[in-house]
């Protein structure tokens, strides 16, 4: 969580003028109260199938946060041009360009971790959250502030990504980011089998969103 | 006694609103009401029903219920551990090794999930509930002898917190706890909790020609090469422990398994003891098992493979499955609520376990993931009892 948690810093420390008070809410609404996966509920298919390790975790976090600001920034400059009828299979276009921009990209130059993600990738271009974005914000913004809530929408992704992959991988298989933690300590560690099955990540979903929700005091509406 | 109670009332106005004890006051109240009587009983007058039942009897006579399982389960431990070790030994010895072994189980189960409730309690504000007292000793009964003891601390945190807590408390859960506890382990310790660690063995040296196999898994074997499952079953043991696995010593549970499961006849003692004080439903029980026993016949009927063809009634006695009818099965919180909706439930547990076994090599035994499937149906069972029932009135009805 740390790691995440630090990028974001980094954005918020560059504050120009461009980054008024309201874009800034666009980067960190979704790392926290409209997070794309603990509160949108969107994504969750790979949140629970790319993150048994740490490293793919976070490739996947990158690439999914590439394809949603590239495609918030196209489709915001087409916005006016794009005949609404048709709207949807002109956003799947974009969206499929960058995808696999994103794929050849991740094949040239981390080929392992490429063959780790497989379909995932190329599935990126059916994740709920590149779409919702385009509908309910690209489609509606300037290319500068969708370019921001892109950015802020990948990160939020990538934050509880990283989250599920760090339990998962340090109390499934005793390592981060490959490197075997317990053992450097002289600790000998029994990996614990349910947090690698895909069962384990969504109750490490469902962990997160309880205390998400009580540090936010969430009440259900009925 | 008194001199407790003494102590007791003398203490209680630290834990009372304004006392400065007072956000343990759900903790003390919990043991006081644990040792005597609530004084919060309604007056003599007046047309109140009156009864001694309340939460903590019931789960107390639970409890009793369980008690033929763990006492004939810690004298099965020893048992077993003598005969794989090939020495004699007296009933006491036998006994003893068990208690050694089975009593820190029952420990780190109570002290680990009490400790949770008594947390959640404290934080969220309410009474301590007492559901958990079925629950830390059904999660012992349903463990390996000699399973590591952070493993039964680490599966009954993971039971209370996401089985229990997480759908709000005792009397919310969608799955039984104590399954949830060995459901966890079975995933994340899959080492620990199947193939040959059903005897205790210790530092001791096996007999020859001991093998740990379960006569689940020795039924598993006989589809693979053919050979007729009673027959391998009653050859099992030659040498170290002649007939083990016949159709009577696998009713009477001298078998190795789970500490309290093995014994089909305990289970039914207890199952009596439920049925008599009206604390579980006998319609479950029944079902289960003449669904189990019903899957079993059509399978014969139909034919294949050696296990297919395993007479139906074997199916009764070996794994878990009288355990689990009893008193996995029976819980009230997670079993269908109509009468007419636990008669499938039952019956769809008792006809999976026997699917699972028997189509599923990956499972060697079917009733834990049957009872934990069914339970998160046994709320669609009942809205379909439901509905139905209204349709037919709602026929009868002339407006």
């Amino acid at each position: 969580m740390s790691t995440a948690t630090a990028e974001v810093e980094v954005v918020e420390k560059k504050a120009e003028p461009l980054f008024s008070k309201k874009n800034k809410k666009l980067i960190s609404n979704p790392l926290d109260i409209d997070n794309p996966i603990t509160v949108q509920v969107l994504g969750v298919c790979s949140a629970l199938a790319v993150t048994t390790q740490m490293k793919p975790a976070f490739v996947m976090s990158v690439g999914l946060m590439v394809v949603t600001a590239s495609s918030n920034v196209v489709i915001s400059m087409m916005r006016n041009s794009i005949p609404s009828r048709i709207r949807i299979i002109v956003q799947l276009a974009i969206v499929s360009l960058w995808v696999i921009l994103v794929d050849q990209v991740l094949k040239a130059y981390v080929y392992d971790v490429s063959k780790q993600l497989s379909v995932f990738v190329g599935l990126i271009i059916t994740n709920c959250i590149v779409m919702g974005r385009l509908e309910a914000f690209a489609m509606g913004n300037k290319p500068w502030p969708s370019f921001l809530d892109g950015i802020g929408n990948g990160l939020g992704y990538g934050l509880i990504l990283m989250a599920v992959a760090f339990v998962r991988e340090l109390f499934g298989g005793g390592s981060l980011f490959g490197f075997k933690v317990f053992e450097a300590m002289g600790l000998h560690y029994q990996g614990n089998g349910l947090l690698l099955l895909p069962a384990g990540a969504c109750i490490i979903v469902g962990i997160i969103i309880w205390i998400q929700r009580t540090l936010n005091g969430f009440r259900e509406s009925h | 006694m008194e001199f407790i109670k003494h102590q007791i009332e003398k203490i209680k106005p630290n834990f009372e609103k304004g006392g400065k004890w007072e956000k343990h006051y759900y903790s003390f109240e919990a043991l006081e009401t644990f040792l005597f009587a609530p004084a919060t009983t309604n007056g003599i007058k007046g047309a109140q029903i009156r009864d001694a039942i309340d939460l903590k009897r019931l789960m107390m006579t639970v409890i009793i219920s369980m008690v033929p399982c763990l006492l004939f389960g810690m004298w099965n431990v020893g048992h077993q551990h003598f005969l794989a070790v090939g020495q004699a030994a007296s009933f006491m010895d036998k006994f003893w090794i068990g208690v050694v072994q089975v009593m820190p189980i029952v420990v780190v189960s109570y002290g680990v999930g009490l400790g949770i409730e008594f947390v959640f309690a404290t934080f969220r504000r309410h009474p301590v509930n007492e559901g958990f007292l079925v629950t830390g000793m059904l999660i012992p009964l349903v463990m390996p002898p000699d399973v590591p003891l952070w493993q039964v601390g680490l599966a009954t945190a993971f039971a209370v917190i996401i089985g229990k807590e997480a759908f709000g408390g005792t009397g919310m859960n969608v799955m039984n706890v104590a399954l949830t506890a060995r459901a966890f382990l079975y995933f994340a310790y899959p080492t620990d909790i199947s193939g040959s660690v059903w005897t205790y063995i210790g530092e001791a040296k096996t007999v020859a020609g001991y093998s740990g196999a379960t006569p689940l898994s020795l039924a598993a074997d006989a589809a693979t090469s053919g050979t007729n499952v009673v027959t391998s079953l009653n050859s099992f043991g030659a040498g170290w422990n002649e007939g083990v696995f016949s159709f009577w010593n696998m009713f009477m549970g001298i078998m190795p398994g789970c500490i309290g499961e093995t014994s089909t006849l305990m289970c039914l003692v207890g199952a009596f003891i439920l049925v008599a004080t009206g604390t579980g439903s006998w319609k479950v029980i029944v079902s289960v098992f003449g669904g189990a026993y019903a899957m079993g016949l059509l399978l014969n009927l139909i034919g294949g493979n050696a296990f297919v063809e395993m007479p139906a009634h074997y199916h009764l006695v070996i794994g878990g499955l009288a355990f689990g009818a009893v008193f996995m099965a029976t819980d009230p919180v997670t079993a269908s609520q109509t009468e007419t909706g636990k008669w499938i439930y039952g019956a769809l547990i008792g006809i999976f376990t026997v699917m699972i076994r028997v189509f599923n090599p990956a499972y060697p035994e079917g009733i834990m993931l049957a009872i934990l499937l069914m339970n998160v149906f046994a709320p669609l069972i009942d809205y379909f009892v439901v509905s139905a029932n209204k349709k037919r009135r709602l026929q009868r009805a002339t407006v």
